[in-house]
Formats: C-alpha cells, structure tokens, sequence
C-alpha cells in the first residue's frame, strides 16, 4: 500500500465518485453477515441510494463453524442511479473466514477488493475450508486487490474496557468491519446507533460494545492509512416522498393488512413454518390488534383446510407455504375450486423438488400452481415481480378472489422474500378498494346461482337467516347446489370454473412490451427475474439489438393480448428460474417457438447471464 | 329464523329437503333422528349451526341438516371447521367423521383440534369397517379380521378412539350407541352444552359390511352383563342383578363380584370431572369379555378453548395498541423521506 503523505491526524483521503457498488458480506452463520449486511443497506437507502440486496444463507442453523456449508453471505448493490438487482458481481467481499473467501472467489471480477479478517485465517480454519494452502500467501489472490486486516485482534483492541466476555466481545467483530465500510464508502454511522440503541435497549453493555466496535472500525479507516481513497456513491434520483425498506415478505404481510383493511373484512392467515415462508406467519402474527387471525397448524393441509373454512365463514383468508407444502394442499385446494371460495395462498418459491434446497431461490411451482390438482381444476395465479409489489400484489389477488369466488395463488420466491429493496410508500386513499359483497336477501336464494358477467357464485355466510346452505367435494348441480351426479351437468360445471378463471382477463391490464411493440425477439419473463431481464434487454437495446421485454404478473388468467403480442415478434426468449415452465405453457397455448433461457442454480439470473441469452439469438441467427 | 324464535324450533326446523341415501337398516339414519330432536331444545337457531365432515358414509350427514353444512375432504373436516370457528366464534360448529376419517387419514387433525380444545363438537361414528369404499379393515376393526384387504385376517391392532381422545386432552369425551336412542339423545345434548372440544363416540351398526359388530356387548340379551353405564359421582356397577362392580387396586382396575366383603363402597366411583385422566383412559379402555364395555361421559372438564383465547388476545392487543391506519402502519418502523 502506498503511504499517505498527509498526517495522520489530519488525514485527508482523496474521495473518487462511483455510481454502484456491490458489496458480499461473508462469513460464518454465526458471524452476523446478515444483520451487518441489512445495516449497510438500511443507511445506504436512508441517505438516499438505490438499493437491491440478495441474503444468502445456509439451510443449517449452525453449520459447523469455519466450514464451507456454514457460510453466510449478504450482497447488496447501491448506487446513484436505478438499481434492479442485487448485482452481477461483488466489487468488494468482506471475509470474515477462509471459507467465506473460498465461497466467494469465484464470483468475483479482477481487480475485485477483498477484505480478510487475517486473524480467522488460521491452520485450523484453512482446513474447514479445504485450503491446503493459505492463499494469503501462496499467490492465488494475485488478480485481486487484497486489503489484510486483524479485524478480530482490532475489535478486541477496543473493546478491551468493556466488561463482556471475550467470547461476545468476538462476536462484535461484524459491526467493526461495518464501520471500516462505512468510512469507506463515506456515509454515516448514526442509522446504526440508533438501531443499536433501540434493539439492544435492555442489553446495554451489548449495545455499548456493538457501538464501540463500529465506530473503532471507522476510526481505523480514517487514520488506518491502509487505504489511499475511499469512494463516495451520490443519491440516486429517487422520485420524492416516504420511503421504508421492504423485503417481499414483508411485503406480502402489509399487503394482507392492507387488503383486510381495504376490505373492511378480518383476516384469517393459516401457515405451517416452511423455510422460505415463515417470516410471513411472524409477521401477521403481529396484527392481531388490526384483528388479524394467526393460526400455526399442525401441517399444511390443515392449514389450507382452515384457510378454506374461515373463508366459508367470511374471512379473508389466507394460507402461506412454500414448494413442498403447496403439494400437500393439492387436494384441499381442489376443494376450494369446486366450492368457489376466495381462498389466498402465497407460495415462497424454492428449489425442488421435495425438500431440494430450501434456502435457495427458484421459479418452479408455475406448474404445481396451474396444474397439480385432480380434475379439470383452474385456479387464478399471479407473481409479484420486486418485493415491495408484493404488496400490491396480494391486493389484487384479494380482489380478484372475492370478486370471481375463485382461489388464487400468488408464486412470490425466496429472492424476492428475503430481498429487500426501498419502497416508496403509497398514499392509503391511492390504493383500489377490494369490493366484498355478501347476499342480503334470502329470496330465491341458491348457493350456485351466478353473476352475469363475472359467473361469481353468492358469498353467504354461516350466521346469517335464510341462507342455510350446504357445499361440498361432490359435484354441485348447477345453481341449486345440491349433490348431482348428471352428466351433462359436470361438463356444465366444468366449463363454469373454467370460463370464470378465463373472466378475469377481460380485468386486468393488457401486456405492453418495453421497447417495441413489435420486431425481431420478444423477451418472456415472470416473478423475481424482472430486475435482471429488465436490465438486460435495456442493455441489448443499447447495443442496437432489436429486442423487447413483457414481463407478466397474471399467469392465470393470461392478459387478453398476450397471443397478439407474441406473433408480433419473430423469436420470443423465455429466461426462467426453471426448466422452462412458462415456456411449456406458452408453447401450448398460443402455437408460439418460443426458446428457454433456464437457470436452476439456486441463485437468480444475473443481468449478464440474460444478456449473453439475448446476444447468443442474434449471433446465431447471424 | 332469530334467536328469539328458538323456543318454536322443531325437529323439522332442521331437517333439509334432501334424501337421505344410506342403506337401509342404517344405523346413521338413528343419529340423524336423534340430532335432528336434540337440536330444536339446545337454544340455538339453525342458521348459527354448521355441520363439517369429510369423506365415509357418515360424512353425507351434513347434507341432511337444514343448517349451515360443508362435506369437505378425507380426514381434514377439524381443519376446515377450526377455519369457521375461529373466523366466526358465534356458531356452532359440528363434526361428523367415521373410524376410518377421524383416525385413519385424519388421525392428525383430530389429535390437534381436541388438545387445543377447539368449541367444536365431534361425532365419530365407529362401524369398524370401511363402508363406502366396500368393506376394507378400519383402525378401528379387532386383530384377525377377515375383510376384502384382509383374507387372512388383519394384522393391525386397533385403536380406542375414545383412549386416543382423552390422551388428547379432550375436554368432553363420551361413548353412546345408535341403538339406544334415549341414551344417545341425552349423550348429544350434554355435548352441545359444552364449552371446548366434545367427542362422542358412537358405535354405529353397518348393516352391509359389518353387521353385528356391537352385538356381543349391546344386544338385550347380554348388554346388562356387558356394558356399565358411567354416572358420575356415582360407583362403577353393571349386571342385570347389579351385582357387579369395577374396582380399582394397585393401579389397575378390576371386575368384582358385590356381596360378602366386597360393598359398593370398594368400588370405584366415576368423576367425570377428575382433572387426572388417568382413571378415564382406563375405564375407556375395559373391552369385552375381561371388562364391561363403558358407555356414557369419560371426562368433561373446563379448560379455556383456543377460539375463546384467540378472541381474548385480538381484545387485549386492541386494547394495547389501539387502532391504527393503514398509513400509520405503513409508515411504522424505519421510514425515511426523499425530497
């Protein structure tokens, strides 16, 4: 490192403007790279950066620590202008341990800074992470601008007056090197005092410590001379108002508020902890002074059985799950299709199948959704495509449930879940009302009768005079309700359910690719790829390239247009975190070639990965 | 029909117009008739009852009640029912399941809405056979029974629904048959008055497949000798002659002969009430022919149920925390302004 001639005390450090950076915080599970990953992200959005973050963590509690499995990373991506990924790759990695560095490597451009805490890169460390030799030494780091730190030994330092044991004392080490990141990408530490301050209120001496490590930390990056320049990343123009961060579940638990309240109906949420999904029943569970229901079942069945029921009693309900436990609600969904009942269920996407990696990001339960049930058995589904549309998503499923009688499936993912991003804050009196209407007389009343334009069966609740009814698995007859066995009337039947899913395309926006409304290739996309393939199909463009976006959000119904729209392009490209499920349905349903851009790699599409999709089309058809 | 009106309520107040399809000789059609009469004196409106079942013959019951009713999936009726009630703490919500739905496929769920004692009242019809899937062996049937899945007898043990209940920690749980209608009648009423998960035994005769299966306890002939009728508070006696007795010495119960040395005052004496299981499960637990088979109420006890202290914390965080808007919960936590 070159020396700074300026003095020490008076330091001066040259300050160079980046637009966006990516930083992966990586250390042990234990390490806390998830908390310090979401302070960074907190401040970077407080002073006004736009901000994608990707938690990635292992699907053990506690790995055995230092090893590969037991490594806990968080990337963040903040910048002056729009951000819509969590990056492609890290301009910085933080790590805390040799397997956090081996992890990581790979991902990493040249000339990628990597800072090491030194002291974790032991004997012992190196061989959990499979080093046979220390690669601070042997030269494999040569392509990197590698910045050695004691970050364990200077924590220590610091917080030598403190009256912790040494052990927790240790465990503060990730909010010293928050702060030297903090120095070095020159923002302020006071969103995370004060975050101290609050979360540790009844554990002062922790919070004293956590403090005094963090500002140690930026303390050694001021007067540490180990860096010559440190980097100054403006506001990003940000259109004005209230802002909060938001995770996609998050999300989906605001949205549940939010509709109960837009509803004026009470919510029922029934769950069973599933990884990614859990996060969603805790934070409902919070509700219960808006008059939101919490009920923990003892499995996923039961928990859309109870869904069902509360919205046969007049609630909106709703089941939260992920892969493996929206195969476990098959049959009771059924049950939902046939009693046309407005019945929610959100499904956290992860890897498959059976339990595959439930940690880990994928698109693949498009066709669970649509298709795995017995019968002929359409339900509406919708993916949100960043985590604050969660939000906004689960008030159109709402509306669409309770307007059409019909289930809907919302297919969020664990990237969206547990990403996170800065949400501007929508005005209560902006959002669309969710109309509930409930049968007020009993005259001529059947349970089966329909609205003309919608086919929606009556919502009659239990309680209420006059309407004693009964529903059931049993094929219904045609407005009476009644158990039949008619032939004729189950095609009827059928075609009812069919045609009601089919209604709601006449209700929701046409598509409208990004770009041109017609030409050479037509870029398909779905769910949590929206950031990346956005940016991709923008970057081809730049390059000339004649490609368009359409991203959906309604899968079932389709937008009305949508066969309209694909013939107007020749190629259409379909990127998927999946083997190309929305393809195969496409492919089907509209005659249409379209091609699969597939990743099934745990990780969502980096923005580079699509563009080179996009380039391999021109370049073959050259 | 208003609550006021309840005091009019006749059995045909809860009798639907459909036709009611068991075979004939069917001990259901029993059961019906003795709810359809309990229901008219219970207080309750008809459009405040709902009525769950899943999938067996004796889930056709709903259809048959002129109230609220959901013929739901196999198995699952105690969830789609812990949905309504908890959804809407005002009615009253009725299960009807078999051997087969409540033990078999739907084990779980019932093992889960008695310990979290769930207002809901649960009719098990036990046959001990499969019936409407024609005649397969139940977790209910005995050791070695021959059925069309079992030529050579079955190898299952069976299960006490009854024991599986009170290790549940049901809070009402009780035995009756379709036969005696009388005692049924007043089984029903004394559940319908309970607050907390009420399970109800019922042996129930199927004609088809497994007919007789109860007779050996139950018929005139033999039931005096067979059966003892719990009365709480009240000793453990049976016999035509009411000459014998159940007692209970070092932890097991035993059957004895009155007269001599032995007065009712040895016997055991039924509290239904007893906070300790530990007598129920084992009265409910005496088969034939070492014991008398028990029929009446094992246990009823109170305890808070889950939809009463639901309802209380969705008060007291309304209490605590008030109303807030849906600006001020979006705007809760870590907000920040741009300009």
């Amino acid at each position: 490192m070159e020396k700074n001639e300026t003095d020490q005390k008076t330091r001066t450090v040259p300050v160079e403007e980046v637009e966006q950076v990516v930083i992966r915080f990586a250390g042990d599970s234990g390490d806390g790279m998830q908390l310090t990953g979401s302070q960074f992200t907190h401040t970077a959005a407080v002073i006004g950066n736009d901000v994608s973050t990707l938690p990635d963590y292992p699907a053990e509690i506690r790995a055995p620590a230092g090893s590969l499995p037991g490594v806990s990373a968080f990337q963040v991506n903040f910048g002056s202008v729009d951000v819509q990924t969590p990056g492609d790759q890290p301009d910085v990695l933080v790590a805390m341990n040799p397997a956090a560095l081996k992890v990581s490597v790979a991902d990493l451009p040249r000339n990628a800074r990597i800072l090491l805490n030194t002291d974790a890169f032991g004997a012992n460390n190196l061989r959990k992470a499979g080093y046979e030799s220390n690669p601070l030494e042997d030269g494999s780091l040569a392509a990197f601008q590698v910045v050695k730190i004691p970050i364990s030994t200077l924590n220590a330092q610091a917080l030598k007056e403190s009256e912790l044991p040494k052990k927790q004392q240790e465990r503060c080490k990730n909010f010293w090197a928050l702060g030297l990141l903090y120095w070095l990408y020159d923002r302020p530490i006071e969103p995370t005092l004060d975050w101290i301050k609050r979360s540790f209120a009844n554990k002062t001496a922790v919070g004293e410590a956590n403090a005094i490590a963090l500002r140690a930390g930026y303390a050694y990056g001021e007067v540490g001379e180990v860096f010559t320049t440190h980097y100054k990343v403006r506001k990003a123009p940000i259109e004005p108002g209230t802002y909060r961060k938001v995770s996609g579940n998050e999300a989906l638990v605001l949205g549940c508020v939010a509709s109960s309240i837009l509803a004026k109906t009470p919510l029922l949420y029934a769950s069973y902890p599933i990884t990614p999904a859990s996060d969603v029943l805790h934070g409902l569970a919070r509700y219960k002074h808006l008059g939101v229901r919490t009920v923990q079942s003892e499995d996923e069945i039961a928990a859309m059985g109870i869904a069902i029921g509360a919205a046969f009693a007049g609630n909106l309900a709703v089941t939260g799950t992920s892969g493996p436990g929206l195969a476990l609600k098959a049959e009771a969904l059924g049950l939902g299709v046939i009693t046309e009942l407005p019945v929610v269920v959100f499904d956290i996407q992860r890897a498959g199948p059976s339990t595959g990696l439930p940690t880990k990001t994928e698109q693949s339960d498009l066709f669970l959704a649509m298709f795995g049930r017995s019968g002929d058995s359409p339900v509406a589904i919708l993916a949100p495509q960043t985590p604050s549309d969660c939000f906004y998503t689960v008030i159109e499923a709402f509306r669409i449930a309770v307007k059409y009688m019909v289930p809907v499936v919302v297919l969020s993912d664990g990237y969206l879940g547990n990403g996170a991003e800065p949400w501007k804050l929508p005005d209560a009196k902006d959002l669309p009302p969710i109309e509930v209407r409930h049968p007020s007389d009993p005259k001529g009343f059947l349970p089966y009768m329909r609205d003309a334009v919608t086919l929606a069966r009556p919502w009659a609740l239990p309680g209420t005079p006059g309407f004693e009814h009964r529903i059931g698995g049993i094929e219904k007859g045609d407005k009476s309700g009644s158990v039949s066995y008619d032939a004729a009337n189950h095609q009827l039947m059928s075609e009812h359910r069919a045609r009601k899913i089919d209604a709601i395309a006449a209700d929701i926006p046409p598509a409208r690719p990004s770009g041109d409304a017609s030409g050479e290739l037509l870029v398909l996309s779905w769910g949590s790829t929206y950031g990346a393939v956005s940016q991709a199909v923008k970057r081809a463009r730049a390059e000339g390239l004649s490609a368009s976006h359409l991203h959906l959000r309604h899968l079932n119904p389709f937008p009305s247009n949508l066969g309209e729209v694909l013939k107007s392009f020749r190629a259409v490209l379909v990127p998927e975190n999946n083997m190309g499920q929305l393809r195969f349905v496409i492919r089907s349903r509209f005659l249409v070639d379209a091609a699969g851009l597939n990743k099934v790699q745990g990780q969502p599409f980096k923005i580079a990965e699509v563009l080179e999709g996009i380039r391999n089309h021109f370049e073959v058809k050259r | 029909m208003s609550d006021e009106k309840t005091a009019l309520l006749t059995r045909k107040d809860f009798t639907s117009d459909q036709e009611v399809r068991w075979c004939p000789g069917c001990g259901d059609y029993s059961i019906l008739a003795q709810m359809q009469k309990a229901l008219p004196g219970a207080g309750v409106a008809p459009h405040k009852y709902v009525f769950v079942s899943g999938i067996g013959c004796s889930s056709r019951f709903p259809y048959y009640m002129k109230t609220y009713g959901f013929h739901t999936i196999h198995g699952r009726a105690p969830t789609f029912a812990t949905g309504i009630k908890v959804a809407n703490p005002d009615l009253s919500v009725w299960i009807a399941t078999g051997d087969g739905d409540g033990l078999s496929i739907g084990g779980n769920h019932l093992l889960h809405v008695l310990r979290r004692n769930l207002d809901v009242k649960i009719l098990l019809f036990n046959n001990r056979i499969y019936g409407l899937t024609k005649g397969q062996y139940s977790p209910t049937s005995e050791l070695g029974k021959k059925t069309r899945s079992s030529p050579l007898g079955s190898i299952d043990y069976p299960v006490h629904a009854c024991c599986f209940a009170i290790a549940a920690e049901a809070t009402f749980v009780a035995r009756t048959i379709d036969t005696d209608t009388k005692h049924l009648a007043s089984i029903i009423g004394r559940a319908s008055q309970h607050a907390g998960a009420a399970f109800i035994e019922i042996f129930q005769n199927c004609v088809i497949f497994n007919d007789g299966a109860f007779d050996h306890v139950t018929e005139a002939a033999v039931r005096a000798e067979r059966t003892v009728e719990l009365v709480h508070g009240k000793p453990v006696v049976f016999g035509a002659a009411r000459d014998k007795g159940v007692r209970q010495r070092d932890g097991r119960l035993e059957v004895v002969t009155l007269g001599g040395a032995i007065t009712e005052d040895d016997l055991l004496v039924h509290r239904e009430d007893d906070p300790d299981s530990g007598l129920a499960f084992q009265l409910a637990r005496m088969e034939d022919p070492d014991f008398p088979v028990a029929m009446g109420v094992f246990r009823a006890v109170r305890k808070p149920t889950y939809d009463g202290m639901m309802e209380e914390q969705v008060r007291r965080a309304r209490e605590a925390k008030g109303a807030e808007t849906l600006d001020q919960i979006l705007r809760s936590g870590e907000c920040w302004v741009i300009d």
